[in-house]
């Protein structure tokens, strides 16, 4: 009797095994490729150091490609960029007269508006240009595509990058005693630029 | 002319390349325009004032880029960036 009930559970075993097996072996290789997936994309969106520089270098050229010599020389110096306000348009007349603002675009940093003449800062314009799609998990652009898509935007349509931003007063976010002493700095680096020969601008 | 466009983790990347007097290429170049501004992207293009100093122009429709222009370069739209993100 127990012979022949072991026998029974055997066959039903096999039998259910059967029935089943492809369903797991289907099962198994789907888990099997939503862990590779997950995995070539873990790959992907991992931070690569090496990555970074590479495209922060093509990010640097395409600016250099973009402004004038000065501009890059400012940007290379200092790390920052100015770009006259829409009543600035003359940067010769501007820096004689006195431009009624102009701002200072840092990477990954709100846009800092400021008297030239007096060194008054005005407000903070907070934008950024994210990039949806995360081609390697980040949607930050490189440092210098930050500043040359903000470039682009102020000096192409000034009106509508600062609608678009968030205004706020200064000392928000960005220190207002780093930004005096990058105006203080700016100051010397126009002193410097302005004693050199007309048309000679450092080499990178 | 060169359609560009930035991304993230990379620097630019070429879409597109051609002259525009060959109506084909510049068909091609008009295809790819029109998908980055569908996705979203802000095109411009860099050129000189009357002063001679640089700036760029933001086009919205590949009708409004010079025919003379060597680069259009896509960036993702501007938004209001977040609060306290950065200090």
């Amino acid at each position: 009797m127990s012979l022949a009930l072991g026998t029974a559970a055997i066959i039903l075993v096999v039998l259910l095994w059967e029935l089943t097996r492809p369903k797991v072996k289907d099962a198994s290789a789907r888990l099997r490729l939503a862990w590779i997936n997950r995995w070539r994309a873990a790959g992907q969106s991992r931070y690569d150091p090496g990555r970074e520089l590479r495209a922060e270098q093509r990010a640097r050229a395409l600016l250099r490609s973009c402004i004038d010599d000065d501009d890059w020389a400012m940007y290379r110096d200092l790390g920052f960029l100015r770009v006259w306000g829409r009543l600035g348009e003359r940067p010769d007349r501007a820096a004689r007269d006195g431009a009624p603002y102009a701002y200072l675009i840092y990477p990954h940093k709100p846009i800092v508006a400021y008297v030239p003449a007096t060194g008054e800062l005005l407000n903070e314009y907070c934008v950024a240009f994210p990039d949806d799609s995360r081609p390697y998990g980040s949607s930050r652009l490189p440092d210098s595509d930050d500043v040359l898509a903000k470039w682009m935007a102020l000096t192409g349509d000034e009106r509508r990058l600062i609608s678009t931003a968030n205004m706020h007063l200064p000392g928000r976010q960005v220190d207002p005693d780093m930004v005096r002493r990058d105006l203080a700095r700016l100051l010397a680096w126009d002193r410097e630029q302005a004693s050199r020969p007309a048309g000679s601008v450092r080499a990178a | 002319m060169k359609l560009l466009r930035m991304k993230p983790g990379h620097g630019e990347i070429v879409l597109a390349e051609g002259d525009v007097d060959v109506p084909e290429q510049e068909r091609e170049l008009i295809e790819a325009f029109r998908r980055e501004l569908d996705a979203g992207m802000w095109a411009a293009v860099p050129t000189q004032s009357r002063g001679g100093r640089r700036e760029a122009e933001l086009v919205k429709d590949f009708g409004d880029v010079p025919r003379d222009a060597e680069r259009v370069i896509f960036f993702p739209r501007a938004a209001g960036g977040a609060p306290g993100a950065t200090r």
